[in-house]
């Protein structure tokens, strides 16, 4: 960059007109115009705009001009060279914007293409299920309390009042461990956890078991030697029925939806007394005047049967610890795998046992 | 327990409109729940009529059969009263025979409708009915021939039969024994409708006396009552009447002679079983006492049973005649050609039944209800009724002996708080309602202050305990009427430290795609076998199922990965191109030691429970991992990868980092690993598993594409290892500098021992040392690899000079080359 030229020869000098510097405006900015590519454009820079350009040069020349002269010639460079840079950024930002565009249209992929890598993972939807059951009693302010799958015979039968000579006993075809004399069993239902959690903590007791069952019954679609329960059991002062059936009542709905009630029927189990059976107004004709053929779920009962419950059985309270003058409870038990089936129309049982990974992928990781 | 609606509302006024259904309804709702309704008869519509044989031309048919061209009169049934011409194939009647008759236009169960056809070269105008097409049993041996005094020909059928009724079929709980009677499902029909109910036991039965036959009972406590009464000079050709004989059919017993029929048709009435013997064939007097062991009783059923000393005999001086509440004896049983009867109406001990039954795995229609409880009052009665009932229709006399041995205990109280249903159930229940609907099930009530005290009926075994009377009240007020209330629950404390963590190993292994199965923990020898385990290996030391459902598989297992693999391969075989899967389950390892039965009046004490829970086997939460077949699929990115040993170890890390738990390996061999790919898992200096691929042979044995890969951890230990509160990590944000070396060493150095020495030598600056390529080649020369790693180094203070760098990554070097003998490669 020169500096200004204060030493001028004014003969040497001659003033440019306005229509010199508008024509060399002009030139430029036709030649701005015309420029179809960066490069074309960077070229039209250095011939219009660079040091050497006419611009350039009469802007050189200004500071040779008479005192008099530069103000009004100056303006009239400057207006013009103004004028050209300003044309000159327009165009390159018109250009980059299209370089840009074809070079992203020239990347264009098909997002269409699969990236099926690797294969998904999926958690087992009895797994899920219970976690979700787990989830509303928790949020009720319940615990979740947990046993081991082979039992003592004790905790599993007599401390739930079920004694050598039940005739219920049959009730739970067990399967039993050798030698007999050693009275393990594998559990035929949930219930020993009751007892375990009587046995080992004091009320009140509010808390939920969901677990791994087993009956010797032959694996067909709705029976299986092994399968999932889950037990609540609540022991405080004061616990009624009509607390047990509020807490199925919220159970069922926040499994299977607003507005489904439960049912209890009289029913009889040794750990229970009064004890219920439960059923579920069917979730998918909601029990309303249904027939064989038009609700294939409930068969047309418009009930669904869900699971046994009742009051805790004071003999079971006393065998646990439990001071039954002071304590009642209730307790319930509902399949897991039965309750699943009819949310999800599950036809059958074996599917969740099979391990075909396209029956657990479809429920993903959580139910 | 199958009702006939009819024989129901013999004992009750039911409302006429009072349907089946309704009345199936409101006895579910009591407690006698519906298994099924069973509109009998109901296939079959008329014209259904007596008629009577007028004429009979057997001919001789060319297959051999003989059929009859009847001429039939059935009065003005046919509109006509002209005889029906009707082909009969049966050859049991005569002539004058009164028959049943099903006319053109009538429709017989299996909507098999009747017109008049063309057959044998007659026209059949009808069809002579069978016992057996009208479903009233298998007899199909011939028609029906009716006695002469059942009516005239056109007559109509239905009622003679008793061809309609509908049959209600109840599951009765272990707690009703007393609904195992249309006695007992009466009275809850009563109590369903408020209606007044006639006790079919309510009647006169003579006083006992010293003439009877002589009974001795040795056993009291397994026989309390002892009824016997003899009819002599019976008919044992007499037939059983036919709506005696329908009842037992719908109430789902085979008629089989009079005699019989009434034993089980009073059985069915009053709920009290009955057995009847052959007086002639007895010798001396019965005597009920206990088996001797190895004494033997062949039963009824033909079978030799060897006996225990807490069976209960009835015996005579031959020796056991029956095993007493279970079944009769062969030899005394009633037979053809039986005219002398001894009726025996006992009460037995439930528990001595029950342990019986199961004994000789011998339910029968007696012991399901002695197991459970009988009415003891019943005996003289029932007793009574069968005697009154074989003599009306087969003739002879009751004898005046009457004997009775023993006596029904007395009546049992109950004491309650009079509020204790309100309290209880939460229902609004005042003590007038508790007072009437206890009185209303048989109960005497009293009431002084605010306790009442119930006397139970002598049919009401199952109420001993205050609880056992709410439940009698709030059936009746109804559990319908149960409000719906959530129960206030204190402040709980959530998820437990190991259920939260066992979620987030789930959520772990699906995220990098594992698929969880849930597998049967049942396994036999030839699991453990397949996965190669040495006889002695302790793995094959399992809990045994006494019982199991295969004989194959009678152990609970040890180790997921026999059922896991079996379902890797399952999911091969259904066309999958890879597997990787994950079970997380608990397995067992017997204790060896025998839990005691404890005492249920009380709180075990402290050392009983800890026998207890010591005794059940322990049982780890193990996680089992399975990989075979393609772990990427390929594609249009390029080729797949095939599952490897790495990733089963992988697997296992993921965890520990999802854990923050630093899991190290070792080399290991170890089946049902390769013994050059299996690696031993560590958690500080424990062990906690293994992983690696698989031995060929386990592969082959489980039909899995070689290379299949596996993992098994205990889970628990894992979870254990896991920090509760995970650190907060510090790193620096100056520059990182970065060194990559390569160093030759011998095949047998562990990679990750080089990387810890590489660690260790580089120094604090080193903030990770990553292995990122292994060659191996003839530039290396044999016996020999490389290993080349990334090493970064950052210092918390300051941007590290060239020269710092430099220093740490030689000093890494050096002590590689002491350590492993390694050289940097150049």
């Amino acid at each position: 960059m020169s500096g200004p030229n204060n030493e001028y020869d004014p003969v040497q000098v001659t003033p440019l007109g306005a229509a010199e510097v508008e024509a060399m405006r002009d030139d430029a900015l036709a030649a701005i115009a015309a420029a179809s590519d960066l490069d074309a454009l960077k070229h039209v820079r250095t011939e219009h705009a660079g040091d050497r350009s006419p611009l350039g040069l009469a802007n050189r020349e200004i500071g040779a001009l008479p005192p008099a002269a530069r103000k009004e010639v100056g303006a009239r460079v400057g207006q013009a060279r103004g004028a050209v840079n300003q044309a000159i950024a327009a165009r390159q930002a018109e250009l980059d914007t299209e370089a840009e565009e074809r070079m992203l249209a020239e990347e264009t992929v098909d997002v269409t293409l699969p990236w099926d890598r690797t294969p998904r993972g999926a958690r087992h939807p009895i797994t899920t299920g219970s976690e979700r059951i787990a989830d509303v009693f928790v949020a009720m302010g319940w615990e979740v309390a947990e046993g081991p799958l082979v039992e003592a015979e004790w905790l599993n039968f007599d401390a739930l009042n079920l004694g050598p000579n039940h005739p219920a006993r049959t009730m739970q075809d067990t399967f039993w461990t050798e030698p007999a004399e050693n009275a393990i069993v594998l559990r035929t239902h949930t219930s020993p956890v009751q007892a375990r959690t009587m046995l080992t903590r004091e009320p009140p007791i509010y808390v939920v078991c969901p677990g791994r069952v087993f009956r010797t019954d032959e694996y067909d679609a709705t029976h299986s030697p092994m399968f999932h329960q889950v037990e609540g059991l609540v022991v405080d002062e004061g616990i009624t029925m009509a607390q047990l059936k509020g807490s199925l009542d919220h159970f069922a709905q926040a499994m299977f939806g607003e507005g489904i009630v439960t049912r209890f029927r009289p029913s009889y189990f040794p750990f229970t007394e009064p004890s219920a059976e439960v059923d579920l107004v069917c979730f998918v004709c909601r029990g309303q005047q249904p027939t064989m053929a038009s609700c294939r779920t409930c068969r047309g009962e418009g009930w669904i049967e869900w699971g046994g419950c009742g009051v805790v059985n004071p003999r079971v309270l006393t065998a646990c610890g439990v001071d039954a003058s002071k304590y009642t409870g209730f307790a319930f038990g509902m399949g897991i795998d039965r309750t699943l089936m009819f949310r999800h129309g599950i036809a059958d049982l074996r599917s969740f046992f099979e391990g075909d990974v396209r029956f657990t992928t479809a429920f993903g990781s959580e139910i | 327990m199958r009702a006939p609606v009819s024989w129901i509302r013999e004992y009750v006024d039911l409302p006429d409109d009072v349907t089946t259904e309704a009345l199936a309804a409101r006895l579910t709702a009591l407690g006698l729940k519906l298994e099924a309704i069973e509109h009998s008869g109901a296939g079959i519509t008329g014209p259904l009529v007596i008629g009577r044989v007028l004429t009979l031309e057997p001919e001789p048919q060319k297959n051999g059969k003989t059929i009859n061209w009847c001429s039939v009169d059935v009065g003005s049934a046919n509109g006509t009263g002209e005889p029906q011409g009707i082909v009969c194939g049966a050859h049991n009647f005569a002539v004058g025979d009164l028959v049943v008759v099903v006319l053109p236009g009538g429709v017989l169960p299996g909507n098999f409708e009747i017109s008049e056809r063309k057959t044998y070269g007659h026209l059949s105008a009808g069809m002579i009915c069978s016992a057996k097409e009208l479903g009233l049993g298998d007899d199909h041996s011939g028609i029906i021939v009716l006695p002469a005094e059942a009516g005239a020909p056109g007559d109509d059928a239905f009622d003679y039969l008793h061809l309609r009724d509908d049959v209600i079929e109840f599951e009765i709980n272990p707690d009703r024994a007393y609904a195992l009677s249309l006695r007992g499902v009466a009275r809850e029909a009563a109590l369903a409708y408020d209606a007044p109910f006639r006790d079919p036991a309510l009647r006169e039965t003579p006083t006992p006396n010293d003439t009877g036959y002589p009974v001795v009972v040795d056993a009291p406590d397994g026989c309390p009552v002892f009824a016997a009464r003899t009819v002599s000079g019976f008919n044992p050709a007499a037939p059983t009447p036919r709506w005696l004989a329908r009842r037992v059919q719908l109430a789902g017993m085979r008629p089989i002679s009079l005699a019989v029929d009434v034993t089980n048709y009073v059985m069915l009435e009053l709920g009290q079983p009955i057995h009847g013997y052959d007086r002639d064939q007895l010798s001396g007097p019965i005597a009920v006492r206990r088996a001797t062991d190895g004494e033997s009783l062949t039963t009824l059923d033909g079978v030799v049973r060897t006996l225990s000393a807490e069976d209960l005999l009835i015996t005579d001086d031959s020796g056991p005649i029956g095993l007493a509440g279970v079944m009769g004896g062969a030899r005394t049983e009633l037979s053809g050609t039986t005219t002398t009867i001894l009726i025996e109406a006992a009460h037995f001990d439930p528990v001595t039944i029950f342990r019986a039954e199961r004994r000789h795995k011998l339910p029968s229609e007696a012991s399901k209800r002695f197991e459970r409880g009988v009415d003891p009052t019943l005996p003289a009665v029932a007793a009574q009724r069968v005697a009154e009932l074989l003599v009306e229709f087969g003739g002879g006399t009751i004898e005046p002996g009457f004997t009775l041995v023993g006596a029904a205990p007395p009546s049992r109280s109950v004491t309650a708080a009079v509020d204790l249903p309100a309290r209880v159930t939460g229902m609004p229940i005042p003590a007038s309602t508790t007072v009437a609907h206890l009185e209303a099930v048989g109960c005497s009530v009293s009431v002084e202050g605010e306790t009442l005290t119930a006397a139970v009926p002598p049919w009401r075994p199952d109420l001993n305990d205050p609880f056992d009377l709410v439940e009698e009240v709030a059936r009746i007020v109804g559990y319908e009427d149960i409000p719906s209330i959530l129960p206030p629950a204190p402040a709980g404390r959530g998820l437990s430290r190991t259920q939260r963590l066992r979620r987030r190993i789930g959520h772990a292994l699906a995220g990098v795609g594992y698929v969880e199965v849930i597998n049967f923990p049942f396994v036999g020898k030839a699991s453990f076998d397949a996965l190669g385990l040495a006889e002695d290996d302790v793995l094959r030391r399992t809990v045994r199922i006494a019982n199991p459902l295969s004989a194959e598989e009678p152990e609970y297992t040890t180790t997921l990965l026999p059922n896991l693999l079996r379902t890797a391969a399952r999911n091969l075989s259904r066309g999958a191109r890879g597997v990787a899967l994950f079970e997380t389950a608990t397995v067992a390892f017997p204790s060896g030691a025998a839990a005691p039965i404890l005492p249920v009046d009380r709180r075990p004490t402290d050392d009983e429970l800890a026998t207890l829970l010591a005794a059940v086997p322990d049982q780890p939460l193990f996680l089992g991992v399975v990989l075979a077949g393609e772990r990427e699929l390929p594609g249009w990115w390029g080729p797949g990868r095939d599952a490897t040993w790495a990733d089963a170890i992988e697997a296992v890390r993921t965890l520990g980092a999802e854990l923050g738990v630093e899991v190290r390996v070792r080399t290991a061999e170890r089946m049902p690993w390769h013994p050059g790919r299996c690696a031993q898992l560590f958690i500080g200096d424990k062990e906690f598993g293994h992983a690696g691929e698989l031995h060929p042979k386990v592969c082959a044995a489980f039909g899995l594409p070689k290379r299949a890969a596996a993992a098994e951890i205990d889970l628990d230990f894992l979870m254990a290892a896991a920090p509760d509160v995970a650190p907060a990590p510090e790193f620096s944000t100056y520059p990182v500098a970065k060194e990559d070396v390569a160093l030759i060493v011998a095949d047998d150095v562990l990679a990750e021992s080089v990387a810890e020495t590489l660690r260790e030598g580089a120094g604090e600056l080193c903030e990770a040392v990553r292995l990122f390529d292994v060659y191996a080649g003839e530039q290396i020369g044999a016996g020999r690899k490389s290993l080349a790693f990334a090493l970064r180094f950052r210092a918390p203070d300051r941007t590290l000079t060239e020269s710092e760098t430099a220093e740490a990554r030689d000093a890494a070097v050096a002590l590689a080359a002491v350590r492993h003998g390694a050289i940097q490669r150049a």
